[in-house]
């Protein structure tokens, strides 16, 4: 069988209707990321101070079900994994930066993605946050020739987790469940234990 | 608005948020072969505001100038197109549950001043953290931790430890 996604690169779709389709998935992604409160600095923030798990549970949930359909999808031929845009790795530069990425959501309220939510909610301070996100950008852009070796730092090209362990995707996948379910149980033993 | 009478609407459960947006998150993959971002689009605006001041500055930086074709910036990008819809997705959502409020969030114990300080010290962070890490809780987390990348998993183990562990220096910035 032949597969027929992604449809932007088996030629189904023209690019500049992938494009309006990228506004359409982001007007999505904006939807339930309202929906589900992160248009709030306060409810995102209540993640870090171990008030309220929502954080961690809407992204596991949506990490479980988009990760499961993928596999599917590759499962039945419909749609190659191979096929998909995968992040390389690179150690040293994600360790640092998912660090950073923890730290500056406490300080400032939001991350990126939920910024663009909470401005459209009405929220101020939302402004003054992707101000800093271009900020952070412009200092990227200046450093870059002294930061660039470093950024190589680890690196291990486009690689899973399930062909670094060299076992079957299904396996991580169910781990990846375990993770999700066994988190939410003690996310929500968390919340009871300070309510 | 004509409804400012109405009180919010409460949050969808995290279960169903969460569905909705992994079955985005999929068919975002299905249609484009790639994963949602929320930070690739600010990286490009960037450029382009650093261009207007100092073009041949901007194009000479080599990771801007990717960028540039000709002088001119290229504005016809995935993430720009998916970023506007995250606004009118987010806008939309917001008036529907009567959560479109003018208001500044922050903790009782700070002003505002501070507070749009923080919100830019914050930002300033992750902007640099997202271009450190190529991709933010959006492109490394969901999208690189639901096709299971190796890295993109290293990423969101930072970045709860980067939280939980800041959480304890600022605990003031939002009680």
């Amino acid at each position: 069988m032949t597969s027929i996604a992604p449809l932007a690169k088996t030629a189904f779709l023209d690019p500049e209707i992938n494009l309006a389709l990228a506004t359409l998935i982001g007007f999505g992604f904006g939807f339930f990321l309202e929906r589900a409160g992160f248009g709030s600095a306060k409810k995102l923030t209540d993640q870090w101070f171990g008030k309220d798990w929502a954080v961690f549970r809407v992204m596991f949930t949506g990490i479980v079900v988009a990760m499961l359909g993928i596999l599917t999808l590759d499962q039945l031929g419909i749609m190659p994994f191979g096929s998909l845009y995968l992040n390389s790795t690179f150690l040293l530069p994600q360790t640092i930066g998912g660090l950073m990425m923890g730290g500056g959501f406490v300080i400032g309220g939001y991350c990126p993605g939920t910024s663009f939510v909470g401005l459209a909610s009405g929220k101020l301070d939302a402004a003054f946050y992707i101000f800093g996100l271009l900020i952070g950008a412009f200092v990227f852009a200046e450093l870059w020739d002294l930061i660039e070796p470093y950024l190589q730092i680890g690196s291990m090209g486009k690689i899973t987790l399930f062909q670094y362990f060299g076992v079957s995707q299904w396996l991580i996948a169910f781990v990846v469940v375990l993770i999700a379910i066994g988190g939410t149980m003690f996310a929500n033993w968390f919340e009871r234990r300070k309510g | 608005m004509s409804d400012t009478n109405n009180t919010p609407k409460p949050y969808w459960p995290n279960l169903a948020a969460g569905v909705g947006l992994g079955l985005v998150l999929l068919a975002s993959y299905y249609v484009a072969g790639r994963g949602l971002g929320g930070s690739g689009a600010t990286a490009r605006v960037t450029a382009g505001m650093m261009h207007l001041v100092a073009p041949e500055h901007t194009e000479g930086i080599g990771y801007l100038s990717k960028y540039f074709h000709d002088g001119v910036l290229n504005w016809s990008n995935w993430l720009v197109f998916q970023i506007i819809g995250v606004f009118l997705g987010g806008f939309f959502a917001a008036l529907t549950a009567n959560r479109f409020i003018p208001q500044v969030e922050k903790g009782d114990e700070i002003s505002k001043k501070e507070r749009f300080g923080y919100a830019v010290l914050g930002g300033g962070i992750m902007g640099l953290g997202a271009r450190i890490a190529k991709g933010c809780t959006s492109g490394q987390g969901l999208s690189g931790g639901a096709t299971l990348a190796l890295g993109s998993w290293v990423f969101l183990i930072g970045l709860f430890i980067g939280g939980f562990v800041t959480a304890i220096f600022f605990r003031r910035l939002w009680r």
